[in-house]
């Protein structure tokens, strides 16, 4: 600790409080309390309820939760593949290429995602890649969008991993697919873990591209908190919103579990 | 002992390591220069220099990570340059260990085994005989974290030796161990040695102790290209190059002229040596220990003592003679001389080695003097054990 006497750490354990609560804790919170509320005029909700969530545990909103489940759950899946796969071969490149291949996975992080939406509505709209107005045109859109931080995030952990293990695996005689499934992988699990919580979260809140996409019988948890903010129903939004938060969080800590074990061995 | 009839081995040839005028180049920049050596099957071949030579840039043109930009590597009389590393068949120990952390120790074992798809049931048997042999077999359920370096060092060993390779490779095997646990590997590896007599050993060390110790043949490497090879005793009693003299157990290395009769001038006086030198700029080499104060040992020099160093069992003695500072390393003396005082230092004729005259303005390297000050044995010892 860089400060010692105790009157010091109070007051700055009360600054830290007073400028980090307010930004980052105060807004869920609100959340939480409008999703309980039945009427709110004051600085408080003047009557709490529980009919916001039996609105938002019905037919359609589980419908709208399992969506944004299965979306994500293939989504980054899909990230995962593909950025690993392009980080592996990323790895051998020379530099200049290697720079190229940065820029393209930076792409769909750097521009818009309303840009990434229509670019996929413009490019699968016709035959033979007719995929708009189906459900995968949605899933393709959240793997482009977070293939990019699962590409991130191995390129990171890649460079950090020690060649002696590559070359002590290779000089014991494994071929380069059983060195990449027996030590790499295993050695990058923890990174995996970490890559697949990010692509999770962030494709269980994508709503912007989501929106340019999505088929009336493919639609996100978001897309109906918006909906239902958009014609007034704040509420019932914040009920949704809640099961969205809850539904990541436990999907997060189900990850998070598999991580920690495999950080232990 | 290991005895494998039945069982696939990377042994299925004669071993041997042939290097042909092997150049590695990274750019503009030669790490390694037309590098010649033939290493026989069962022999230890010490790669000794200081770093940057390009010691270990030639051990891992063996195992396949660095692929020559010309000259030919050859195993067991085949011809291995483009072969990728999977194929060489070679245990390779590195100074890092680099054991698998997600895996016990019998399964780091048992690696190379199961790359190999040695069959099944033998496996069990074949880490257990290589974990014994590095006397790790109580070791086998934990993991990598849970074991002291020394021991990882035993374990990275054995996971070597499992596959039962034709060629070791040793990089810098024993740097990572502090000095005590060291002298014992050096040891133990000895032993591996005299247990597994037709593993080719390739022992890269920047040590001349290590060197010394274990290698049947040493070569020296200076600036990516290599100066000198020879048995041990071959290069630390009559070392062909100043470097070699210098980096092989450190030595006093003067410039003298050849008189042409056995003899050289040095500082006016008149010196005799083991061999002849042709007439002419000679550099004379002494080692310290050798050079005794006072006496009768045949060839003598006077000058002023600029320090004497307490050193334990031994005195070193920096001597000023004509403006060439002379060290000599002598027992313990109950009563030194002090800065200043004359003295008369003297060594035998036949400890006195002439050599061809360094480049000029070449500075004589001593990198010998770091591995004393970092707690290794002197050349007296070494040479003494």
């Amino acid at each position: 600790m860089l400060v010692h006497s105790r009157g010091a750490r109070a007051a700055l354990h009360a600054v830290f409080f007073a400028l980090f609560l307010p930004v980052f804790a105060l807004p869920f919170a609100v959340v939480l309390a409008a999703s309980f509320a039945g009427n709110w005029s004051g600085a408080l909700p003047s009557s709490w309820t529980l009919d916001n969530y039996s609105a938002a545990v019905s037919g359609d909103s589980l419908q709208a939760l399992n969506t944004s489940l299965v979306t994500a759950a293939v989504a980054s899946a899909a990230a995962l593949i593909a950025g690993t796969w392009a980080a592996l071969a990323a790895q051998r490149l020379g530099r200049r290429a290697r720079t190229a291949v940065d820029a393209v996975f930076m792409l769909p992080v750097a521009v818009p995602s309303v840009v990434v939406g229509l670019a996929l509505l413009v490019a699968f709209s016709a035959p033979p890649l007719l995929l708009n107005g189906t459900r995968w045109i949605v899933m393709l859109a959240h793997a482009v969008l977070v293939t990019a931080f699962a590409y991130q995030s191995l390129t990171a952990a890649l460079a950090r991993l020690d060649p002696a293990y590559e070359q002590a695996a290779a000089g014991l005689g494994g071929r380069p697919g059983y060195v990449l499934w027996k030590v790499k992988l295993p050695l990058l699990l923890p990174s995996l873990g970490a890559a697949a919580g990010l692509c999770f979260a962030l494709s269980m809140g994508e709503l912007s591209a989501t929106m340019m996409l999505y088929p009336p019988d493919w639609l996100p948890l978001p897309v109906r908190i918006f909906a239902s903010t958009d014609r007034g129903a704040l509420y019932t939004g914040a009920a949704l919103a809640v099961l969205l938060m809850a539904a990541t969080l436990a999907a997060l800590v189900l990850l998070s579990r598999v991580r920690s074990r495999a950080e232990q061995r | 002992m290991m005895d494998g009839e039945t069982v696939p081995t990377a042994r299925t040839e004669p071993a041997g390591i042939r290097f042909e005028e092997v150049s590695v180049a990274y750019g503009a920049s030669t790490v390694l220069d037309r590098f010649d050596l033939e290493v026989r099957r069962g022999e230890v071949m010490a790669l000794l220099g200081p770093s940057g030579s390009g010691k270990t840039t030639a051990l891992r043109a063996v195992a396949g990570f660095v692929r020559p930009s010309r000259g030919r590597v050859h195993l067991a009389g085949r011809d291995v340059t483009g072969l990728a590393p999977h194929l060489r068949g070679v245990g390779m120990v590195v100074q890092s260990y680099a054991l698998f952390p997600h895996m016990r120790v019998e399964q780091n074992v048992a690696f190379g085994l199961k790359a190999r798809k040695a069959p099944r049931r033998e496996i069990p048997g074949r880490v257990a005989e290589a974990l014994e042999m590095t006397g790790m077999g109580g070791y086998a359920g934990r993991y990598p974290r849970e074991l002291s370096g020394g021991q990882q060092q035993r374990v990275a060993l054995a996971r070597a030796l499992a596959i039962r390779p034709d060629v070791l490779l040793l990089d810098e095997p024993l740097s990572a161990l502090d000095a005590q646990l060291r002298s014992g590997m050096l040891a133990e590896l000895a032993r591996l040695h005299r247990e597994l007599p037709d593993v080719t050993m390739l022992y890269v060390t920047h040590d001349q102790v290590e060197a010394l110790t274990l290698a049947d043949r040493i070569a020296v490497l200076k600036d990516a290209r290599l100066v000198d090879c020879g048995a041990p005793a071959e290069l630390y009693r009559s070392p062909r190059t100043e470097f070699t003299a210098s980096f092989v157990g450190g030595a006093n290395l003067l410039p003298a002229r050849g008189a042409g009769d056995g003899g050289a001038l040095f500082g006016g006086a008149r010196l005799r040596a083991a061999e002849d030198a042709p007439e002419g700029p000679v550099t004379l080499c002494v080692r310290p220990h050798l050079v005794a104060l006072g006496g009768a040992g045949g060839n003598e020099l006077r000058g002023s003592l600029l320090t004497a160093q307490w050193r334990g069992s031994v005195h070193r003695l920096f001597v000023d003679v004509g403006g060439h500072e002379v060290r000599a390393d002598v027992a313990e003396l109950r009563d030194p001389p002090r800065p200043g005082e004359e003295v008369r230092l003297t060594f035998s004729p036949e400890d006195t080695v002439l050599l061809p005259p360094g480049e000029p303005g070449a500075v004589a390297p001593r990198p010998a003097e770091d591995a004393e000050k970092s707690g290794a044995r002197t050349p007296a010892e070494v040479a003494g054990g």
